[in-house]
């Protein structure tokens, strides 16, 4: 017989969050915390959805979007986790970019961007300063006519080479590009300008260890091996899950399933408003993302190279470019013992963004061979920078968009969740079934480290008024009788 | 709980939320994001905080009526006179 995942757990609770990215851990320790019964359902035999690692022989662990957040985030550890996760948090201060428009090292703050712009780009001081005071204000409420495109044509016309160095980085960041809104380029990037880029020293292991540990001692019912395949729904309201074949009753489901999942698969499209029903099919999905991973032989150093390297063959910036399974950008993390103190280990990941459907439709065969030749383009490209790297890695494997969709159940695998249009669906869930919430990589802006967890405390605030309100209802109705 | 009273209970949500702050020398009449270092994340434990301890529910368009001090006091005495200070 096979094992009872849920074995002990109870016939109700208050709050289910289905799956245990980052949105959904957050919103799960500060549900209980505020003192609501939790049970977090997640697949998967660890947590953290793509905040996560993995292990290999030879001692190797390898991050995988551990790569660099913005310093906001040592507030929300602080405040929504505990005070050492915050202590954790350092700076990465070498930021590379090596195309064949510039080779340039930066903070990625305000700052030295200003002063890169001015020197390296020419670019006129009251021109910068005008662009950041814009990006600065740009908020979720603006209107979405113009595009990031655009607005680089306003502050910087032709200059695809500026317009490079501000939107690489950001399109690793969250998958956005040219064409998308302005505002989710200017709130994103903003967070990272205001003081750089930052990591979590002890790595992601560390991380969701640490994160476990407080969600048990908050009191939520954790549960690996548990997929939801059902949220029930009754006259417009949640009333339960079924997890691994076992109703669940409970007030509110907050899911950081995928948006799309979420409606068209947990709930079903019969259960809502088919006007809505049309505005979710306008749901574009973001990209997926391919990765390799090399690992160190113990006893090898790699000389300091700088911490995030942006490094493209591609003459300029082109959005669909950076897509194409012919890879000519990536991204390389370079992680040193630093990261994790204790350890003398050293591994790089590199990250290009990926479509799912060129993977998708290989047969077994050419799959193998193309990570192959992934991997070895990769390593092509770093012999650049560390030139004996194929001597000094004894691990490296390939992720391609099936990888990212296997272990996260996202639909194309998509690394980002949705494009802007996403995160007006996720917000209006409930006002279409009382007590189902979606949580978790959303809109572009609700995406990453911080936008995910900071948005799952959003979405817990949501919660937590309607449980205490239902709560509440049920106090007058027993008073009554 | 009088005007005073709320004040203290919106100082003490203060020394919460934002401890490396100095919460002492907040100006009332000033805006509390302009004296303390408060984005609207901050904002939005204020209201999670003032659910929790009063049980008292401030809807979003009504968020504007925390920007200062003064106009904090003012929105929320109504709201909270029949409630008691905690400890």
């Amino acid at each position: 017989m096979p094992r009872d995942w849920l074995k002990g757990a109870k016939s109700f609770y208050d709050v289910v969050v289905i799956g245990s990215g980052l949105a959904g851990m957050t919103s799960a320790n500060l549900l209980a915390r505020l003192g609501h019964s939790v049970l977090l359902a997640e697949h998967h035999y660890n947590l953290g959805g793509m905040a996560t690692w993995f292990k290999r022989r030879g001692g190797h662990v390898l991050d995988i979007s551990l790569h660099g957040f913005p310093c906001g985030m040592i507030k929300t550890f602080r405040k929504y986790w505990t005070r050492e996760m915050a202590d954790s948090v350092i700076q990465l201060k070498g930021i590379h970019f090596d195309n064949p428009q510039f080779s340039v090292n930066t903070t990625f703050d305000k700052v030295d961007f200003s002063r890169i712009l001015n020197d390296h780009f020419g670019i006129m001081k009251d021109v910068v300063d005008d662009f950041f005071i814009t990006v600065r204000k740009m908020n979720f409420y603006d209107d979405l006519v113009m595009t990031t495109g655009e607005l680089f044509q306003k502050f910087f016309p032709g200059r695809k080479d500026v317009w490079r160095f501000l939107m690489e980085p950001i399109t690793y960041a969250n998958g956005s590009t040219l064409d998308d809104p302005a505002l989710t380029y200017g709130i994103v990037f903003s967070n990272f300008m205001d003081k750089g880029v930052f990591t979590y020293q002890g790595g992601t292991d560390q991380l969701i260890k640490k994160m476990k540990k407080e969600l048990l001692k908050n009191g939520v019912d954790i549960r690996n091996h548990c997929l939801v395949e059902k949220v029930h729904v009754e006259d417009n309201a949640v009333n339960g899950v079924r997890i691994n074949g076992k109703d669940i009753a409970c007030k509110a489901v907050l899911s950081n399933s995928n948006l799309l999942t979420t409606i068209h698969k947990l709930v079903g499209d019969e259960k809502f408003d088919p006007q809505f029903v049309e505005e979710v099919k306008k749901v574009r999905l973001n990209n997926s993302s391919c990765q390799v991973y090399m690992g160190i032989k113990k006893g090898e150093k790699i000389d300091y190279v700088g911490d995030l390297l942006f490094s493209s063959d591609a003459d300029e910036y082109n959005t669909e470019m950076i897509l194409s399974k012919d890879v000519t950008s990536r991204t390389f993390s370079f992680y040193y013992p630093e990261i994790r103190p204790g350890t003398d280990r050293y591994s790089i990941v590199a990250s290009t963004n990926a479509k799912y459907q060129d993977w998708a439709s290989m047969d077994d065969k050419t799959y193998e061979v193309e990570k192959n030749l992934l991997i070895e383009a990769t390593l092509q490209s770093l012999e650049k920078y560390v030139p004996d790297i194929r001597k000094k890695i004894d691990h490296v494997e390939a992720a391609t968009p099936k990888t990212f969709k296997r272990y996260t159940l996202h639909p194309s695998g998509t690394s980002f969740g949705t494009k802007f249009e996403g995160l007006k669906v996720s917000r209006d869930l409930p006002k279409q079934i009382s007590g189902l919430f979606h949580s978790g990589s959303v809109g572009i802006i609700m995406s990453g480290w911080l936008g995910a967890a900071n948005y799952g405390v959003i979405v817990a605030n949501e919660v937590d008024k309607l449980v205490r309100s239902l709560d509440s209802k049920k106090e007058l109705i027993s008073a009554s009788v | 709980m009088t005007g005073k009273d709320v004040r203290e209970a919106i100082i003490s949500i203060l020394v919460d939320i934002a401890p490396d702050e100095d919460v002492s020398s907040i100006n009332d009449q000033d805006n509390l994001r302009d004296q303390i270092d408060l984005d609207s994340m901050d904002f939005l434990d204020i209201v999670m905080e003032l659910r929790k301890r009063f049980n008292i529910e401030v809807p979003e368009k009504d968020y504007g009526q925390l920007a200062t001090m003064a106009s904090c006091v003012t929105y929320l005495e109504p709201l909270l006179k029949d409630r008691q200070l905690a400890g």
